[in-house]
């Protein structure tokens, strides 16, 4: 099918530009990409469950927050070296995220919104509690001797881009992958009509629960390498603010779409980064511009490609 | 052997008796009609048989089996299938990704595209099938939902006020699709228009204040003085 093809080859398209990219960026821009594509992949996962499923999670740092500190304990008083600790980080993610949507998707709607939000803030809770172990607020440094995976030095800024690329890549072709298959056309008929689904034979109880792993075992899996990859590990990533934070890049790039996660964090980052070189209240103009896109394009920047122009867009 | 096996299904909401003590059988092969006035427990009584609705007392047998405590999606895999009587198609999906999802829960993969096609063709939306459900008329998404009905290769049916909101030509059209299907599928029918019960039914069921007022062929029913005295001489009468 030529669809099927246009689709992949626009996806791995992207993949190779910013393979390219490595090459040709200066290296401030160089490094922030490298960190849009580890967000990036955090709002991919974020986007199985809020796009694609219509479940809204108010509590997906915690699944990063796993990730991240899962790999990092790991190391840092496990004393393993990267690689497992990535498969510890991701693990972690796995198991909390089917314990929390074996609690949370007992709810729908606003109580499932606010029971994500109180399970993110006691993880976060539990992060300060532990602060011999985690050093809490302040976070723990993972030293560049410590991140060096199958004799490749994270820390070094090219390694570093490539690792984050081949999680993006991985992240985005899963996930294009699944919205294709008939789990992912499952998940997007919930969205739309979760009573219809359920009267035409679909457990969807189990297929919102599977959503659910995938999308915070992804989202743990961008915890982890971001740790890995900038050396850090701190409570903010468990906070609020940063589970409003994929939401946000999913609602600007365009929820249920699979570009969309990138362009939204690309789109914020930067417009972040910009407008705190003009002025300390760099968050009013991030403010304006979300205001300014939810009046004129509210299906974010990819759902309002494809209602006007390319509705092929998976 | 009776396919489906109702004793004792009652459903109350808080006060209101919506439905008591209902003995059902429905025979293999049969189609029929279950009806009554506005409010008479038709809709939670298939409720209750498709799983949408737990009863308050009761139980269901379905083949044989007891199923009163499966949910839904269990009893659409063992064979029921169960169609909306307030439109319920996905709008945002094209009609082929409709009819698709309900026949992926019953049809092996290789053969879904060959189903839907043919489920399509069967309720006449053949040449619609790329458009989007949302983008149907009314009476097309009625037929929609009839289609993802039949490509779930039921063994009872249950259509939902199947022909609210259909022109007279479809209506015939219907007619046409259930006489067809008589004998291979099992038909539960919740019908209004009383002209398609007498012409489709084999037996006919009467629902009223939640309690089987009678059951026979459609002659009888018509002859029958307690059913003219709830319904058909009643200011509820569609035909």
């Amino acid at each position: 099918m030529s669809g099927a093809g246009r689709i992949w080859g626009l996806h791995l398209g992207l993949i190779a530009v910013l393979f390219a990219l490595q090459f040709l960026l200066p290296a401030y821009h160089h490094g922030n990409l490298a960190r849009i594509m580890v967000l990036a992949s955090y709002a991919v996962g974020y986007n199985i469950l809020f796009g694609y499923t219509g479940l809204l999670s108010l509590g997906h740092a915690l699944f990063f927050a796993a990730g991240m500190y899962g790999m990092g304990l790991g190391i840092q008083h496990g004393g393993l070296s990267p690689a497992p600790a990535l498969v510890l980080g991701i693990g972690a993610g796995a198991v909390v995220s089917l314990a929390l949507g074996l609690l949370a998707l007992r709810t729908s709607g606003v109580a499932f919104m606010i029971v994500t939000l109180m399970f993110a803030q006691a993880g976060y809770l539990t992060i300060l509690y532990f602060g011999e172990y985690t050093r809490g607020d302040e976070g723990f440094v993972i030293q560049s001797a410590q991140r060096v995976l199958w004799g490749i030095d994270l820390s070094e800024p090219s390694n570093r881009y490539f690792a984050a690329l081949v999680l993006f890549a991985a992240c985005l072709l899963l996930s294009l992958w699944l919205i294709r298959r008939p789990f992912g056309r499952t998940l997007i008929a919930i969205r739309e009509n979760e009573e219809r689904v359920r009267m035409l034979g679909y457990d969807t109880q189990a297929h919102k629960l599977g959503a659910m792993v995938i999308s915070g075992t992804i989202s743990a899996a961008a915890g982890a390498f971001y740790g890995l990859l900038f050396g850090y590990a701190g409570a903010s990533f468990g906070a609020v603010p940063h589970s409003i934070l994929p939401l946000l890049y999913v609602l600007l790039g365009g929820a249920g779409t699979i570009l969309g996660p990138f362009m939204g964090a690309l789109f914020m980052f930067y417009l972040i980064d910009l407008s705190s070189g003009v002025t300390t209240a760099h968050m009013l103009i991030a403010g304006v511009a979300l205001v300014l896109l939810t009046l004129f394009a509210p299906q974010g920047i990819m759902g309002e490609l494809r209602r006007r122009a390319f509705g092929w867009l998976p | 052997m009776s396919l489906l096996r109702t004793r004792g299904l009652s459903r109350h909401f808080g006060g209101l008796i919506a439905v008591e003590g209902v003995d059902f059988d429905l025979e293999e092969g049969e189609v029929r009609a279950l009806i009554g006035p506005n409010g008479a427990g038709k809709s939670t009584l298939v409720g209750m048989i498709s799983g949408r609705i737990p009863p308050s007392r009761g139980t269901i047998e379905f083949d044989g089996v007891e199923i009163t405590s499966w949910p839904a999606h269990k009893r659409i895999m063992a064979g029921m299938s169960y169609t909306f009587q307030i439109t319920s198609v996905f709008p945002g999906l094209p009609v082929r990704e409709n009819v698709a999802l309900a026949a992926r829960r019953r049809v092996p993969q290789g053969e879904v595209t060959q189903a839907v096609e043919a489920a399509l063709a069967r309720v006449g939306l053949g040449e619609r099938i790329d458009q989007e459900a949302g983008d149907l008329s009314y009476g097309h998404q009625r037929l929609l939902e009839i289609a993802m009905g039949l490509v779930q290769r039921p063994r009872l049916l249950i259509l939902d006020e199947p022909t609210q909101g259909l022109a007279e030509g479809e209506v015939a059209q219907f007619k046409a699709l259930i006489r067809d299907l008589a004998g291979a599928t099992t038909i539960l029918l919740i019908e209004h228009n009383m002209q398609v019960v007498m012409e489709v039914a084999d037996r006919v069921s009467v629902l009223n204040f939640g309690e089987m007022l009678a059951q026979g062929t459609p002659e009888e029913i018509r002859a029958n003085a307690e059913v003219q005295a709830a319904y058909l001489g009643g200011g509820d009468a569609a035909a």
